[in-house]
Formats: structure tokens, C-alpha cells, sequence
């Protein structure tokens, strides 16, 4: 079988997985978010954890609920990752220091996982397993409760009550969460991952060296960090280390994993609201999307545009496994920047140009095709409100979108929305790049070393948390610069959104009729890539020309 | 005496109590469940797929290896280091932390994230295709991309088929084995793709050369 | 007064109006006005900029950049001032006349007391609840209604329209507007309204766009292009480390016209005047909106709410068909309807004549060709009319008087006639019998059907509302029966039968449960609660006052069917909104392959390959680029105040038509425009 074929294959392979699972998945979260029903190991956490789940929260009650849980995250990680040398297991490392303690905990707690460490030389096995990968399930569960909040704004009328941050987060956790990551550690270990508490011990190699090999649990935290669209690799290498992703078939489970809540959130709308069409508008333009990235970085690694290094080598090979070969490590690596998961199985700095490029670009979209947990759904369906505020206008009538009236208290959130993160990526992109120092980083010249710099910050503030790891962000300044970009990143467009469901759900739905705009048809579709891809396009333009375009086009 | 904390403190401390409550559930017990279904189920893929020799171990099978001459001098951290003709040579590796550890360090694992316009990679590409061809006695543009080129991982324990075939006379050659012998051996190390689709095909460098050691 | 001197011929956009508005668009340039509108307060501030820059470092190119964004602020504030200039010449006439009207005011005048004492007052010193007595040739000095009188009234000072009409005390027509001139005879008014409040005030204040708040839809639009202005700013701003790494430091001039370019300065400087120019619209069209908010929720109805008559059908009855009772000719039943019709001047009796002529070509005799004739006119008691000639005695009527009438002379009426009567009220038409009685005796002839006639074109114009996704429910007196053959006729969706007020009330707040928006109009004092719950209120000018106040908009024709209009007008002011926002947006795209070669092709020559309109130079691509965005608002200046076409249909429709119009349109035109703007700028010395 040649490349072509056996990368086609993979591809719809990929796609067939998905289309089967999307269905039971979405319907499933779905029941978890509605059902009113505490399970009893539900129960015993909420007396444990001493919360209230008796009654729906107001948006802002919500919203302080969920700051609390992240705040109190941030703060545990941290005091963990600065004491791990006095606890079990921590493998003789030494405690992580201040900035880059700050940088790993805000980094985890916002679904970022953003690494200025090596696992394998910074961590013992207790903080990446009872610190870093608790917050691998709960920072994802709490991506989905917040697009919970906001699919209720449109199916509640006149109320002011979004859910119960507390039940959200326990339910996504204990009935979606853990039972699928057990299920796919599992697989993973049988494939070939390793899963053990050993320390690096030396061996004596075949030709006589020596060689530490290292233990830890890492298929139990593979599986969630792929499923939780976190993306923090056990290892410094994260996917592309052989012990984290040992084979092809690893390699698409992974893939696999990191793209299945995404993907099926969609039906999880499509359900909730009552119209699955709905929600396969919403999934048609996510696979458009992603269809379209892989092609474009696919064709560009294929056949080495605009790379000197690859023409010299007669491949882009540099940065990628032998194992994953082009179209493994190209699907991986576009998948897990349209997911905001950010594991990487191949080294993104040395893509091609446009490869590399679309990668940036992938960020920049806004994670939202299919997106992070949750996260993904409430970016598109923001995106999705701005493209209907303005196409409804177009079709005379004061814009509504699911019978919600979008007025200017949803515009004001939603503008805000689609604000912020771009201004995190540019404004931090700026400064660095304004002070000297902070330049100093980049790991390679002209525009590619803009190019890092550039990704850094959309990584952060978009909270995908892979690199052009050519840059050495392990500075008090980046550390520093970068957690914070990651915290407004994804806390600010929380705020906005569960407002905005809380504005939603106040409202009385207006009925449908022939003057109301469709949401459901492929001109709808259409219009949303649209309308994703220009203002994206628009905003990124200059920073992706002094960058990517610059380096690409001779 | 109940002392009825403010709003902000009891949210807090339910937040803090919930924390821990998810860090037993899947921060303790859902790893250590895995831990224990793994150790008994896949014991061998959960403590590395290790390679032994005489009881002891002497490589992962995951895990890439350096085959090079030992260093002239130790000591010297920037020594540059020799194939050695004996073995089949795994890809070139960024994983090296440099504190004289070699490349193939797993406590280093990493790659060398040079841009594709880098004239430093496209330099030591070239470098790199003129020492292969010659070590290996191949016409220079023969030379595949992978023996050019650094793993993401820097731990890569795999070459392409089309690599071990051109190893397979210079090892032979160096190890006075017959050609057809060698090559026998690099046949029945050549893996497919996963499942007939996933990824590509690949020889396993360190079971290959584990197998060329037990010709002996 | 000429009725029509001050109204604008419908939409088209007079050259002489940017000259004439030219003083107040720069009056406009005020920052302290201009922040209001954020987009074009970022081009004034970027304009200042450049001004300071092309002073320290002189230059044709910073001039050029400088010269054309101080036009394109400009452009922006003439694009306003023109829309609102539009409604300064009609606020000027109505402004005189309220100025020089003076009142005669009653001191102590009761009902039927008699003309008490009178004083001439300014219009202005007026109170609510005086009393003023107008006589022919005078102007009513303020909004009132009749209390006394009646009187034929010229309106055409406010309506347009130079046909008198009839006000008269109580009943629905009692309402005067102040300005107008009484014709003939002698009202007395009672003062409704405030100085300062009167329609003439509102209407001035409406015009000249003094009482223009932002509608919602346009705040929300406001805050999407306030949020793209600052993403384009800090995209900008952010730029210039960037540009310095790149080895290619970009001037203050060009980040400004790269921030003016990309902002939607289109949208941003039509917006004020696609406002105004809705509301103006609809002044053209006689109505008058007291806010844009209902011009707004126009557009967004779900149920029009109609009076059948005089917007379904016609005003009244007409006589569609003669049904002679056996053994009778049909052209006898004719002669002897038209015989009975010939004096009643009503509409109804006017279309027996007509049809009698029509079917059976009898002429209409004159009065005076009937020389023994004497005509019996149509009493409350007697329920009939009819004349008496030649011995003979015909009568047309209500069926029961009729059929008493013809017991009475000692005739049956017969089965059949009670049968023919019940069809023809069944099928929702009126039936009227003929009878006559001579030597023969009393006997009934025929019946005539008379039909409501239902609008030409109505049907249609309900199956355009219906693709518009608008329901539209009937309202009538009649009784359900009647009621619903009209409305399958006509082809409105439901019909609300025998309404009365309290209906109509309950009606539209079922409505409204549904999260529907409704549209109505009405004229009469109990029609006032239902006009002010309906989300859309038309009130008929002839209507009275607290109708006029409850609405909230007045339809100075007093004609029902304009509430379709209303609607169109609604729906295509949001379309033309969210159609330049498009457009602007897609103009972007372009602007960038002209600027941003330009500023780094010098650093990555690589990026000339996006120069893909082969501009000539930096500086006349830049140019190209901001000279295109200022010219672009002068260009669409007509369309913003015109409104972009609308032609009913489903929201996809729709949306597919204008996204290929305005969002290709936007994205293809600009490279077009730009590169035909660089062949000409490369010409100017300092450009290339």
C-alpha cells in the first residue's frame, strides 16, 4: 500500500470512528446535563465536597462558583508543584521554581497545558498524576459545563437560573470523563504504553552504553490529556515520545480521543435544543474546517513548500517519527491545534511554511473547529451569533437565533467575546517582540522566529498549549507574560459567554416563521466558515505576513 | 463554637474540599486502578516492552539507542560522536541534554525545532547526507530523508525500510556477515503499518541490532 | 399653500444636495459630536495624526493620505447632514405656520351654552382644555377635537393630499390637527395638547431628526463595529514591533491608513443616515413614526392585524348579482332595482345602478326623466327604500322588512325567497329583496346580492406577507359565517369575527404570549387600548386623538393597506444596515492586498506576490486604498438614503440574494476600484 492511500485511509478511518460514536457521546452528554436524577457516588461527592445540588445557580452565581473552583486549582497546583520534593514519588526533583510554577498551574488549570518544563527531568510522578492530571479531567469538565450554561440560554425561557456549576462539573467528570479515559488507558497500555510508578533506572545498552529509561504512569494520564483536549505530555516530547505514542494505531486513537467530545458536542446541542439540525449545522462547518486544514498542511509537508530544509533532506522529515510518517504526523498535529489540545506527536516548529502556518492560523480561528471540551462548541456558537446578528439584519428582521433575540446586551457580550482573545494574542505578541530580551528567545531567525513568538501567544491565549518549542520560554518573563495571557484567555471569554446565557435564558423565544433566518440549511454553513474565516483572516492578516508569508513566498 | 464564615470564604472552601475530592477520585484512585489492570493484564507493555539480555535489561524496544563508537575522550562533552560501522544507525537525535549523556537521552527527549528555512538545518542536512553516503558507501542523493533528518521525539527506535536496506552491506561488511544474512535479518524486522494503514513502515532499529547481537 | 412644494420626491439623491449640506458636514467635524459615532471618530483622530506628521515631515504622500482622510470624515458627516437636510425644508414650512397663527380663544364656553366670550391669543399661550372656535379661512391653532360643528378641513399642510375633509363633533372624526385651515364653516375645538407637543411639533422635531435616538438594533450593530474597530486597532498598533523586527519601521501616516482602512468606516459613516433616511421613507409615505423603535419592530411583525373594510375589500358593498324568484325575468328584477336606486346615493345603491347597466343595459334615467315618480328614502324604522311610480310601489330592503312589507299588501313571499337570502348569507355576501306592489299585488322579485368586493391585488400581496413569514389576521364586524368567506376570498390566514375592542385586546396579547410581535391599525377611541399594546400602532389620521396618541405611528392617509407598506420599509431599513456592514467588511480583504505588500515588500520581497492588483507603488497603492475607502461613502450615499432593494420573499432568499450582492459585491469591487484609482494617482508627481 502506498502513502497516499494508507494516508486516505487513515483519514476515514478517523472520520468513520467519529460518525459513529459522535451520536451515543453527544446523546450521552446530553442526558448527563439534563437528567435531574444524582447518581449515588454523585451524591457522596457533593456531601464530601459540602456543595448544594439541590438548585439551579444564576449565571452569576455560576460564574462564582467556577472561579472559586479554578482560583483554589491554581493555588493547590502551585503549592504542589513548589513542595513536590517533600512528597512521595517525587523521584529526587526539586521544587519547580516560582514563575514556572505559575506558568504549569495556570497553564493546567485553564486547559492550556502550555509546558516551559521537561516532564521527564522536572517532575515526579505524584504532582503529573494527582496534580497536573486532576486538573486534565476537571478543567475539561468545567470547558463543558460552561457550554452547558449556554445551550440552556437557549432552551430556557424567562428564567434566570443556567444550572449548577457543582453538578456540572461532577457529572461530566465521574459519568463521561473517567469511564472513557479508564476504557482508553487501557487500550493505550495494550498498545503499547507504558503505565508504571518505576523512576529513570540506567541500563546497559545493546552496544555497551549506558541509557535511563523512565517509568511513570502515563497511560492513564495519555488517555485524559487527549479526551480532555489538554494536551500536557507526560514527557517533553509529549506524543511524539515513543513511550507516550508508541505506534500508528496509537497515534490515531490519540488522534481519535482528542477530537471525540468536540465533535459530538454538537449533537449534544442538536439535543438539548430539540432541532439535531441545529447542531449539524454547527458540526457541518467544524468538518468543514478541519477538512479543509488537513488537505492545505498535508499537501504543504507533502511536497516541502518553500522549505529549503526539506528539499535538502528530500522530505519533511525533520521533527516527525518515522512511525507517524507525514500524514500521521500532519493529521495529529492539525487536529490538535483546531482542538486547543496542543499535544504534539511531531515537532510543529520545523513544518513548512504553510504547514506550520496553517497551524497558527488553526489557533486563531479561535480553537472552534471542533474546538477544546466545551470550549470549542461555546466559540463557534458565539462566532455563530455574531454571523447571524449581521445575516439576519440582511434579511429585515431584528437577528434571532434559536428563537433568542440577539440585542445589544448579546451583541455587547458576544463582541467582547471575539475580542479578547485576539487582542491577548497581538498584545502579547507586541510586547514581546518590542522588548529586546524577550526576542532574544527565539530559537530561529527572521520571520520564523517571529513566527515562535507569534505562537506562543496564540497558543496561550487560545489555550491550546503546543509550541514552536524552538523558543525558550522558560524565562521569568515569558512564564510570567504567557500565564496570565492564558488565564484572561480563558476566563475573560467564560465570564462573556455565561453571561450571555444568562441574557438568553431571560428571554421569551420568539416563534419561527418563513421571515426567520435559517439555521440549519448549508447557506447557513457557509455563511459561518465565512464569516470565521474573514474576521479571523482580517485580524491576523499582517502578524501571518511577516511570519508565515514571509518565510513562504519567495 | 460555629463561627458563620462570609459567602466568599465557604464558596472557597467548598471549592477546596470539591478539589480534593476529584484529586482522590482521579488523581489516586483512577491511576493506581489503571497501574493495577495494566500490571496484570499487559505487564510487559506497562513496565516498557523492555528487550533483556542474560535477565538483564538492555534496552526498551520503544525506546532508540545510540550506536556509536565510544568517545575517544570521555570527558570531552562536545566530542563528536562516530557511528560505528557494526551496528545499524538510528536517525539522528535532538535529545541530548548535552552533559555528555549522548543523544537518545530519555531525560532529554526532545527535538531540534529548526525552521524548514533554517540555513543550520539545511547545512547539517547536508552534512549529514555527504558523512551517510559515505559511511555507507551510497551514492549521496540515495540517501532517504529519515537518516537526515532528527525525530520529534529524539527517541525515534525506527528507520524507513529504505535506510536499513542501505545499512545492511556496510554492516555485513563490518561485522564479516554474509549480505543475504544481514538482509534476511532487516526483512524480518520490517514492520508494516499499523493495522495495514496507520503510520508507515518502519524498521526497529534496536531489535534489529538486539537480533544482529544474537547472530553471535 | 402649494400641498406638495416641501415633500421629496421619492428617494433619489439631487446633486445640489451634497453642495448645499457640505457647510454642516463640516460643522459636524466637532469631536465632541463626532465620539458619538466611534468608527469615524478613529478616522478624525487618525486624521489629526497624519496632519501633525505631514506638517513636521512634508510630503505629497503624507498630504494626500492627510487630505483624504479629513474628506473621509467629512463624506461621513455629509452622508448625515443630506439625510437630515432632506427634512429641513418641510420642518421650515411647518415651522411658519405654527409661528404665525393666532387663536380666538373662549372664555367659559360649556355644551350648548352658546357662544361665551372670546379673546385673540399667540397658538403658543394655548392650554390643554381651552376652548377656540375656528372659522372658515382660519387655521386651527392647535391639536383638538371638535366639540362642536362641523366643518371641511384642508390638511394638506401635513398630509400631501389637497381633498378636503369633513371633521365634525363626537364619533370618530372629531380630531383636528393643529396647522391645518378650515374651509367652510364654524367648529368650536377643544385643545388637546401642551404647547410645544403638538403633531406639528413632534412632526418638525421628526423631520429635521432632532428626536432621533439610536434604535436598538442599531446600538447592537454599534457595538459589533465598535468591537471590530478596536481588534482592527490593536491589529495595528501591535503591528509596528513586528514591522521594526522585520527590519521595515513603518511611518505614522501609513499605520493610520492602514487602521482607517481596515476599520468599517463604510457602515460606520452611513449608518446615522440609513436611520434618518428610514424615517424618511415613511414620511414620504405619509406616516409619521414617533420613534425609530417602531420603525424598527416594523420589520420585525409576525401578525398584521387588518380591518377588513377599506383594506381587505373595498369601502362598501357592491351589488354583484340580480336573483330573480321564479316566474319573474331577470331584466324585470333589474328594472325594478335600479327603479329603487336611482335616489340612494349610497354606495351600495350606486352599484345597482352601475351593474343594472352593466348586465342588462339599462341606462340610468335622470331624476327628471321620472316624472310621477317619488322616491322613498331609507329610514332607521322602515329599513327599506324605494319609490313609487306609475302606480307601482317598489321597495329594496333588509329581507324581514321587506317580507313584512309584502304580507302587509297581501302577498307571500315565498320559500324561495328565504332560500336565495340564506345562500347569499352563507356565502358571506348581503342580500337585499325587491318587492314591488301593483295591481297584481304585493309580491317579492328578486333578491340582490350584494358582495364585499375584495381589493385587487390583496390576495397576492397576502401570499407575499406569508413568504415574508407574516400571519395576517382579518378583524371585522361581520358575523363569523360572513366573516370567514371573506377571508378564504382574500386569503389571510385567520379572521377574527364580530370583534369588539376587548377581542381585538385579547387577540393581540394571545399574540404576544407567543413571542409574536404584532402590527395593527385603528381609528377609533376604543380601538386606543389595542393600539397602544400592539408592538406596531398605526393610528388613521381621520381617527381621533386618543387613538392618535395611543399608536405609535400615524398614517396621514388614513389608509389600512399601508401597514404592509410599513412593514417593507421596517425589513428594508435593518437589510440595508446589515448589508453595508457586509459590504464594509468584505472591502477589508482587498484593502489589504494593496496595503500590506506595500509596507513590507521592501523587507520580504516575497510579499509582493500579494500585491496581486499590481499597484504601481507603495505610496499610490496606499493611497489607491484610502482615496477607494473615501469615495466609497460618497458612492453609497444614495443607496443608504434609497435602501437597498426589497423585494418580499423567505429569509433565505433573501439572505443568498444580498450575501452575493453586498458580501461578493464588497469583496470584488474595492480590487476593481482600487486598481482603477492607482492608474490614475501614479500620475501625480510624489506617488510613484
Amino acid at each position: 500500500m502506498n502513502d497516499t492511500l494508507a494516508g486516505w485511509l487513515q483519514i476515514l478511518a478517523l472520520a468513520g470512528a467519529l460518525a459513529l460514536t459522535h451520536r451515543p457521546l453527544g446523546d450521552h452528554l446530553a442526558h448527563c446535563l439534563t437528567n435531574s436524577r444524582h447518581l449515588r457516588p454523585e451524591r457522596l461527592v457533593y456531601r464530601a465536597g459540602g456543595v448544594n445540588a439541590g438548585t439551579d445557580q444564576t449565571w452569576a452565581v455560576y460564574l462564582r462558583a467556577m472561579l472559586a473552583f479554578s482560583l483554589v486549582s491554581v493555588l493547590f497546583l502551585y503549592a504542589f508543584l513548589r513542595l513536590q520534593n517533600q512528597l512521595p514519588l517525587s523521584l529526587g526533583t526539586r521544587p519547580m521554581p516560582p514563575d514556572q510554577a505559575f506558568d504549569t498551574a495556570a497553564s493546567f488549570v485553564t486547559n492550556t497545558n502550555w509546558q516551559s518544563y521537561s516532564g521527564e527531568s522536572a517532575l515526579g510522578h505524584l504532582v503529573q498524576m494527582a496534580g497536573l492530571a486532576v486538573q486534565n479531567f476537571v478543567s475539561a469538565a468545567v470547558g463543558i459545563a460552561i457550554v452547558a450554561t449556554l445551550i440552556r440560554g437557549f432552551t430556557r425561557q424567562r428564567t434566570d437560573r443556567v444550572g449548577n456549576f457543582w453538578v456540572d462539573l461532577t457529572r461530566i467528570t465521574l459519568r463521561v470523563l473517567l469511564p472513557l479515559a479508564f476504557v482508553f488507558a487501557m487500550v493505550l497500555v495494550a498498545a503499547g504504553v507504558i503505565q508504571n510508578f518505576h523512576g529513570a533506572h540506567s541500563v546497559t545498552t545493546i552496544a555497551g552504553q549506558h541509557q535511563s529509561i523512565t517509568g511513570g504512569p502515563v497511560a492513564s494520564q495519555e488517555a485524559i490529556k487527549e479526551l480532555g483536549t489538554n494536551g500536557g505530555g507526560f514527557y517533553n516530547a509529549n506524543s511524539a515520545h515513543p513511550l507516550e505514542n508508541p505506534t500508528g494505531f496509537t497515534n490515531l486513537a490519540e488522534i481519535y480521543l482528542m477530537l471525540v467530545i468536540p465533535f459530538s458536542l454538537p449533537r449534544t446541542f442538536g439535543t438539548m435544543t430539540g432541532d439535531r439540525r441545529q447542531g449539524h449545522a454547527l458540526l457541518a462547518v467544524m468538518a468543514l474546517i478541519w477538512a479543509a486544514s488537513v488537505a492545505v498542511a498535508t499537501a504543504n509537508e507533502l511536497h516541502s513548500v518553500s522549505s529549503p530544509a526539506g528539499h535538502a533532506a528530500g522530505g519533511m522529515l525533520e521533527g516527525k517519527e518515522q512511525r507517524f510518517g507525514i500524514w500521521g504526523s500532519v493529521l495529529f498535529a492539525v487536529s490538535t491545534t483546531l482542538t486547543s489540545c496542543g499535544a504534539v506527536n511531531s515537532a510543529h516548529d520545523s513544518f513548512s511554511p504553510g504547514g506550520g502556518g496553517l497551524l497558527i492560523f488553526n489557533m486563531m480561528l479561535g480553537e472552534i473547529a471542533p474546538g477544546g471540551t466545551g470550549s470549542g462548541l461555546y466559540g463557534i456558537l458565539v462566532l455563530a451569533v455574531v454571523a447571524v446578528f449581521v445575516a439576519g439584519l440582511m434579511v429585515g428582521r431584528t437577528p434571532e437565533y434559536l428563537g433568542k433575540k440577539l440585542g445589544s446586551r448579546e451583541m455587547k457580550f458576544a463582541s467582547l467575546y471575539i475580542l479578547t482573545t485576539p487582542a491577548l494574542v497581538l498584545a502579547g505578541s507586541g510586547i514581546a517582540m518590542a522588548l529586546p530580551g524577550q526576542r532574544a528567545a527565539m530559537a530561529n531567525p527572521g520571520p520564523h522566529g517571529f513566527s515562535e513568538v507569534l505562537y506562543a501567544f496564540t497558543s496561550a491565549a487560545n489555550n491550546n498549549g503546543s509550541a514552536f518549542a524552538g523558543l525558550s520560554a522558560n524565562t521569568v518573563w515569558y512564564n510570567t507574560a504567557l500565564g496570565l495571557v492564558m488565564i484572561f484567555g480563558r476566563f475573560l471569554p467564560m465570564v462573556f459567554v455565561l453571561a450571555l446565557a444568562g441574557s438568553l435564558a431571560r428571554q421569551r423565544p420568539v416563534p419561527v416563521t418563513a421571515g426567520t433566518l435559517p439555521t440549519h440549511r448549508p447557506q447557513f454553513v457557509g455563511l459561518l466558515t465565512g464569516v470565521i474565516l474573514i474576521v479571523v483572516g482580517l485580524t491576523f492578516f499582517p502578524a501571518l505576513a511577516l511570519g508565515p508569508l514571509a518565510e513562504g513566498l519567495h | 463554637m460555629l463561627v458563620r464564615l462570609p459567602p466568599m470564604m465557604r464558596r472557597h472552601l467548598s471549592a477546596l474540599r470539591m478539589l480534593l475530592v476529584f484529586t482522590a477520585v482521579t488523581g489516586l484512585a483512577y491511576p493506581l486502578a489503571v497501574t493495577g489492570l495494566a500490571q496484570l493484564a499487559f505487564a510487559h507493555h506497562a513496565n516498557g516492552s523492555l528487550i533483556e539480555e542474560h535477565g538483564r535489561p538492555v534496552a526498551s524496544a520503544l525506546l532508540g539507542q545510540s550506536f556509536a563508537l565510544p568517545k575517544r575522550n570521555p570527558a570531552d562533552a562536545g566530542e563528536q560522536l562516530r557511528p560505528d560501522p557494526r551496528w545499524f544507525q538510528p536517525r539522528p537525535s535532538a535529545a541530548d541534554a548535552g552533559k555528555g549523556a549522548g543523544p537518545y537521552d530519555p531525560l532529554a527527549s526532545g527535538a531540534s525545532n529548526l525552521g524548514p528555512a533554517n540555513q543550520v538545518l539545511v547545512k547539517e542536512v547536508a552534512a549529514r547526507r555527504a558523512a551517510v553516503a559515505a559511511f555507507d558507501g551510497v551514492p549521496p542523493e540515495s540517501v532517504p530523508a529519515d537518516a537526515l533528518t532528527a525525530s520529534g521525539s529524539g527517541l525515534d527506535p525506527d528507520i524507513s525500510p529504505a535506510y536499513a536496506e542501505e545499512q545492511a552491506n556496510r554492516v555485513a561488511r563490518a561485522r564479516g556477515l554474509s549480505p543475504v544474512v544481514v538482509r534476511r535479518l532487516v526483512a524480518a524486522r520490517q514492520q508494516g503499518r499499523s493495522l495495514g494503514f496507520l503510520g508507515s513502515p518502519h524498521v526497529n532499529v534496536v531489535e534489529l541490532n538486539h537480533a544482529l547481537a544474537a547472530l553471535h | 399653500m402649494p400641498a406638495t412644494t416641501h415633500r421629496v420626491s421619492g428617494g433619489l439623491l439631487d446633486p445640489r444636495q451634497l453642495v448645499t449640506s457640505f457647510p454642516a458636514a463640516l460643522r459636524k467635524l466637532d469631536p465632541r459630536l463626532m465620539v458619538h459615532n466611534p468608527v469615524m471618530f478613529v478616522v478624525e483622530v487618525g486624521a489629526v495624526l497624519t496632519t501633525l506628521s505631514a506638517v513636521k515631515d512634508p510630503g505629497v504622500f503624507p498630504w494626500v493620505i492627510t487630505v483624504w482622510l479629513w474628506l473621509t470624515s467629512v463624506f461621513a458627516n455629509l452622508s448625515e447632514a443630506v439625510a437630515e437636510g432632506r427634512g429641513k425644508a418641510q420642518a421650515e414650512t411647518l415651522r411658519r405656520t405654527r409661528t404665525r397663527t393666532t387663536a380666538r380663544r373662549l372664555t367659559g364656553w360649556r355644551p350648548g351654552a352658546g357662544p361665551g366670550d372670546e379673546e385673540e391669543v399667540p397658538a403658543a399661550q394655548l392650554r390643554l382644555g381651552d376652548h377656540v372656535v375656528v372659522e372658515a379661512g382660519q387655521i386651527i391653532p392647535g391639536d383638538g377635537d371638535v366639540v362642536e360643528g362641523l366643518a371641511s378641513v384642508d390638511e394638506s399642510a401635513i398630509t400631501g393630499e389637497s381633498a378636503p375633509v369633513i371633521r365634525e363633533s363626537g364619533g370618530d372624526r372629531s380630531a383636528v390637527t393643529g396647522g391645518t385651515t378650515v374651509l367652510s364653516d364654524r367648529i368650536i375645538v377643544k385643545i388637546t395638547s401642551r404647547p410645544g407637543e403638538t403633531f406639528i411639533d413632534r412632526m418638525i422635531a421628526l423631520v429635521e431628526g432632532a428626536a432621533r435616538q439610536k434604535t436598538p438594533n442599531e446600538i447592537a450593530l454599534n457595538i459589533l463595529l465598535a468591537s471590530l474597530t478596536i481588534i482592527f486597532l490593536v491589529a495595528v498598533v501591535t503591528l509596528q514591533p513586528f514591522a521594526i523586527f522585520a527590519g521595515a519601521e513603518q511611518s505614522i501616516v501609513i499605520l493610520v491608513a492602514l487602521v482607517v482602512a481596515l476599520i468599517p468606516t463604510t457602515i460606520g459613516a452611513l449608518l446615522s443616515a440609513i436611520g434618518i433616511a428610514g424615517m424618511d421613507r415613511l414620511v414620504q409615505r405619509n406616516v409619521l413614526a414617533m420613534s425609530g423603535r417602531a420603525v424598527e419592530a416594523a420589520g420585525d411583525v409576525n401578525t398584521l392585524l387588518l380591518d377588513k373594510t377599506g383594506t381587505i375589500t373595498l369601502g362598501n358593498r357592491q351589488a354583484a348579482e340580480f336573483l330573480p324568484v321564479d316566474g319573474v325575468g331577470a331584466d324585470e328584477l333589474a328594472d325594478a332595482a335600479q327603479l329603487s336606486s336611482l335616489a340612494d346615493e349610497t354606495p351600495e345603491g350606486r352599484s345597482v345602478v352601475v351593474l343594472a347597466k352593466q348586465r342588462h343595459a339599462l341606462r340610468a334615467r335622470g331624476e327628471g326623466e321620472l316624472e310621477h315618480a317619488t322616491f322613498v328614502p331609507f329610514t332607521a324604522q322602515t329599513r327599506m327604500s324605494g319609490v313609487d311610480i306609475d302606480g307601482r310601489r317598489i321597495r329594496k330592503g333588509a329581507a324581514g322588512a321587506v317580507t313584512a312589507w309584502v304580507t302587509e299588501g297581501g302577498g307571500a313571499a315565498g320559500e324561495e325567497v328565504g332560500r336565495i337570502t340564506e345562500r347569499i348569507s352563507a356565502g358571506g355576501g348581503t342580500p337585499l329583496v325587491v318587492a314591488v306592489q301593483d295591481r297584481q299585488g304585493a309580491r317579492v322579485l328578486g333578491v340582490i346580492h350584494l358582495k364585499d368586493v375584495i381589493k385587487e391585488g390583496i390576495r397576492d400581496r397576502f401570499e407575499e406577507l406569508r413568504r415574508m413569514g407574516i400571519r395576517t389576521v382579518m378583524i371585522t364586524g361581520d358575523n363569523p359565517l360572513t366573516a370567514r368567506a371573506i377571508a378564504e376570498e382574500a386569503g389571510v390566514d385567520d379572521f377574527l369575527a364580530e370583534a369588539t375592542p376587548e377581542d381585538k385586546m385579547a387577540l393581540i396579547k394571545r399574540e404576544q404570549a407567543g413571542g409574536k410581535l404584532v402590527a395593527m391599525t385603528g381609528d377609533g377611541t376604543n380601538d386606543a387600548p389595542a393600539l397602544a399594546q400592539a408592538d406596531v400602532g398605526v393610528a388613521m389620521n381621520t381617527g381621533t386623538s386618543a387613538a392618535k396618541e395611543a399608536g405609535n405611528m400615524v398614517d396621514l392617509d388614513s389608509n389600512p393597506t399601508k401597514l404592509i407598506e410599513i412593514v417593507e420599509i421596517g425589513k428594508q431599513l435593518l437589510i440595508t444596515r446589515g448589508a453595508l456592514t457586509t459590504f464594509s467588511i468584505a472591502n477589508d480583504v482587498a484593502k489589504y492586498f494593496a496595503i500590506i505588500p506595500a509596507m513590507f515588500a521592501a523587507a520580504y520581497p516575497g510579499l509582493d506576490k500579494l500585491n496581486i492588483m499590481r499597484l504601481h507603488s507603495p505610496a499610490s497603492a496606499v493611497s489607491s486604498a484610502i482615496i477607494f475607502n473615501a469615495l466609497i461613502i460618497v458612492a453609497l450615499i444614495p443607496l443608504a438614503l434609497r435602501g437597498v432593494r426589497y423585494r418580499p420573499s423567505s429569509a433565505a432568499a433573501l439572505l443568498s440574494r444580498n450575501i452575493w450582492v453586498y458580501g461578493l459585491g464588497g469583496l470584488v469591487l474595492p480590487f476593481l476600484g482600487i486598481k482603477l484609482i492607482d492608474l490614475l494617482v501614479q500620475l501625480v508627481p510624489g506617488l510613484h
